[in-house]
């Protein structure tokens, strides 16, 4: 019995860190800036390259996550002061501007390095439970979530910078009347924001196949999260998770992966129709 | 009837406009005269694609809607084309196909606009949903490829993409080569027209006013969210026509043509060609695709990078769109010329420049 309801558990942690893991950067941009960043699948990809390729030369695959993840955040800032900061006032054009980085990075890296890199296999190691053998690196991944939202709880929950990055949040300019730099709390959450988007590639990294195009497998889940998390991605992000997760695992295991993701973008839809703003909107009238 | 074709929401108007319409329309009527079957076979080609940018420019430059779906109702009406002409039989039949296909994209459309509408989606989130559907649906034909994947004899073939659907047909005349190059023609003609006499109708004036402010045209009495259904089932059952004509033409579809970078591919055309005009995103669209298609010869990529760096460029420097912009300082040097005919071509264009989006 307590198998079977671990391996319920296990199928959940796995979409669970999945959904969280994708989506952690795409929402701290959004809520940061209201800016989607349509090269969140690229910074994806970006550090599970770095990732494999820091592998292929000898450096241990933790260290190589934590440099690829640090690549994708410095690269980040890079973008965000080049080309994000002049769209803070026109959030739908940051949209395409960063569509446009998006094509040209994923057709880049297809003229450069081709479609095919050597990957890495996913780190031995399996447990069994019953009459059920489960993989290590899975629960690992989902153990990275969770240290995730702790870890992005505690920056903007409990450091002076998150004080100021919520204050950012709430009102722009009043922040930056009571002297707040805005344009550098802009440029570290974005940072933060693609850092987080360059882990998650490199966790699964050694998960998958290394294709430019791979990005494209992660945004979907990062979309639809954000877009029933809500507009405070602080507390709606993680309930969103949850909730798709449920309804993701369920239809994974009785139809298969993509009935999985139909079944999660018609709940989506469905959602929108009666919470237009999110889960966070409902928490929030809650909390009130 | 005449007014609405000039009215305040389209550029472009006079004699000397109309004319220069109709030599272009005159050019390419004549143009399979003089060139060879596959040049025409390439040109009807572009043109396939201008519905759906068309329909894009209706959305999101008159609507105010940027759907990123417009090759989600690509494909389905393009696999809607091939399946029921495949399980109705060649000949007639495949007109009504053609038709069929593009109610199945509008009726999609309209579920899906009901959805996001009425639920109060609108700026990033309406194209981040639209989008999301779109790559699901994409996923969802790329993992077709067995055999149990089949709608009558239809098979969908994952990657491979759909194929055997014969051609549009009349009676035991193929519609082909230099026919569909008229057929297009003139599918584009009733389409442009009848987009220009939509925008500048009353119907048009609340699109736009939505546009430019949701609530206030709310106040003055309609029902934005109907208009806007409105608008977007138009707009993606343009691109449905597409869909559709692009099945017919290749005999062959895939989902490669719906997923990712396809789906950015009408968002380049229209933001370059300037969203605000339909004329400007017509004359835009088929300049880029021309492009597209010479250098996609060498290179794919290449041309995909370019098509990045020109959406990059358009919002960077010149957000309205630089067919637009280019065409608007024509104007204005044309009527700094002629400043004594006090025409007022240059106050109608700075007029379409007040939106905000």
């Amino acid at each position: 019995m307590s198998a079977e309801l671990f391996s319920v558990f296990y199928q959940f942690a796995d979409v669970f860190a999945f959904l969280i893991l994708s989506a952690a950067g795409l929402a701290i941009v959004f809520g940061m800036m209201g800016v989607i960043n349509m090269a969140h699948g690229e910074f994806i990809m970006c550090g599970a390259y770095v990732t494999v390729g820091l592998v292929n030369l000898g450096v241990p695959l933790p260290i190589a996550q934590i440099l690829a993840a640090l690549t994708a955040g410095i690269i980040g800032m890079i973008v965000e002061y080049l080309v994000v900061r002049r769209f803070y006032k026109r959030p739908l054009d940051s949209l395409l501007a960063t569509w446009g980085l998006s094509l040209i990075v994923t057709q880049s890296m297809l003229l450069i390095v081709g479609s095919a890199v050597r990957g890495i296999g996913t780190p031995e190691g399996s447990f069994a439970i019953g009459g059920y053998t489960f993989s290590t690196y899975r629960l690992v991944l989902f153990g990275c979530a969770v240290a995730v939202l702790a870890g992005l709880y505690i920056i903007f929950m409990k450091t002076r910078f998150g004080v100021i990055a919520r204050a950012t949040m709430q009102n722009a300019a009043m922040a930056k009347a009571l002297g707040a730099r805005t344009g550098r709390i802009y440029s570290i959450s974005f940072g933060i924001g693609t850092a987080l988007a360059g882990l998650c590639g490199a966790l699964y990294a050694p998960t998958m196949t290394l294709i430019p195009t791979m990005g494209a497998t992660f945004v979907v889940e990062s979309f639809v999260t954000v877009v029933i998390g809500g507009a405070n991605v602080l507390l709606g992000t993680a309930p969103a998770a949850v909730f798709l997760a449920m309804i993701r695992m369920a239809l994974n295991a009785s139809y298969g992966q993509i009935i999985g993701q139909i079944g999660m973008l018609f709940a989506v839809i469905l959602i929108i129709r009666v919470l237009p703003e999110g889960l966070s909107s409902v928490l929030v009238r809650r909390g009130r | 009837m005449f007014k609405l074709l000039d009215g305040p929401q389209t550029l472009g108007r006079g004699k000397i406009f109309w004319s220069c319409f109709l030599a272009v329309l005159a050019c390419a009527l004549i143009y399979p005269i003089f060139a060879d079957s596959y040049d025409v076979g390439n040109f009807a080609y572009f043109l396939i694609w201008i519905f759906m940018a068309l329909g894009l420019c209706l959305m999101w430059g008159y609507g105010g809607m940027l759907s990123f779906g417009q090759t989600f109702f690509f494909g389905i009406a393009g696999y809607g084309y091939g399946v029921l002409a495949i399980n109705m039989g060649g000949g007639t039949a495949t007109i009504a196909a053609l038709v069929l296909s593009v109610v199945i994209a509008m009726i999609a459309a309209g579920v899906l606009g009901y959805f996001m509408i009425w639920g109060g989606i609108s700026g990033i989130f309406f194209g981040i949903v639209t989008l999301s559907a779109t790559l699901v649906l994409a996923f969802f034909l790329g993992q077709t490829a067995g055999p149990e994947w089949h709608i009558g004899p239809a098979r969908l073939n994952g990657f491979n993409g759909m194929k055997g659907m014969d051609p549009l047909t009349v009676g035991s005349f193929d519609i082909e080569g230099s026919a569909l190059y008229y057929v297009m023609i003139a599918l584009i003609v009733i389409v442009y027209i009848a987009l220009r006499m939509l925008v500048n109708s009353s119907v048009g004036n609340v699109i736009v006013a939505t546009r430019e402010n949701p609530q206030r045209a709310e106040m003055l009495g309609y029902d934005v969210r109907k208009y806007q259904l409105l608008t977007f089932v138009i707009g993606s059952g343009l691109a449905g026509l597409s869909g559709a004509l692009y099945t017919s033409w290749g005999q062959f579809i895939t989902p490669s043509s719906i997923g990712l970078p396809a789906a950015a591919m009408p968002i380049v055309w229209v933001a370059f060609s300037g969203r605000n005009d339909l004329t400007a995103t017509l004359v835009g669209s088929f300049l880029l695709l021309f492009g597209f298609q010479t250098i996609t010869v060498y290179s794919q990529q290449a041309a995909l990078v370019l098509m990045g760096v020109l959406l990059l460029a358009t919002v960077m420097l010149a957000p309205q769109g630089f067919v637009l912009g280019i065409g608007k300082l024509a104007v204005d040097w044309w009527t700094r010329r002629r400043r004594r005919d006090e025409t007022p071509a240059l106050a109608d264009a700075g007029r379409l420049q007040s939106d905000e989006t």
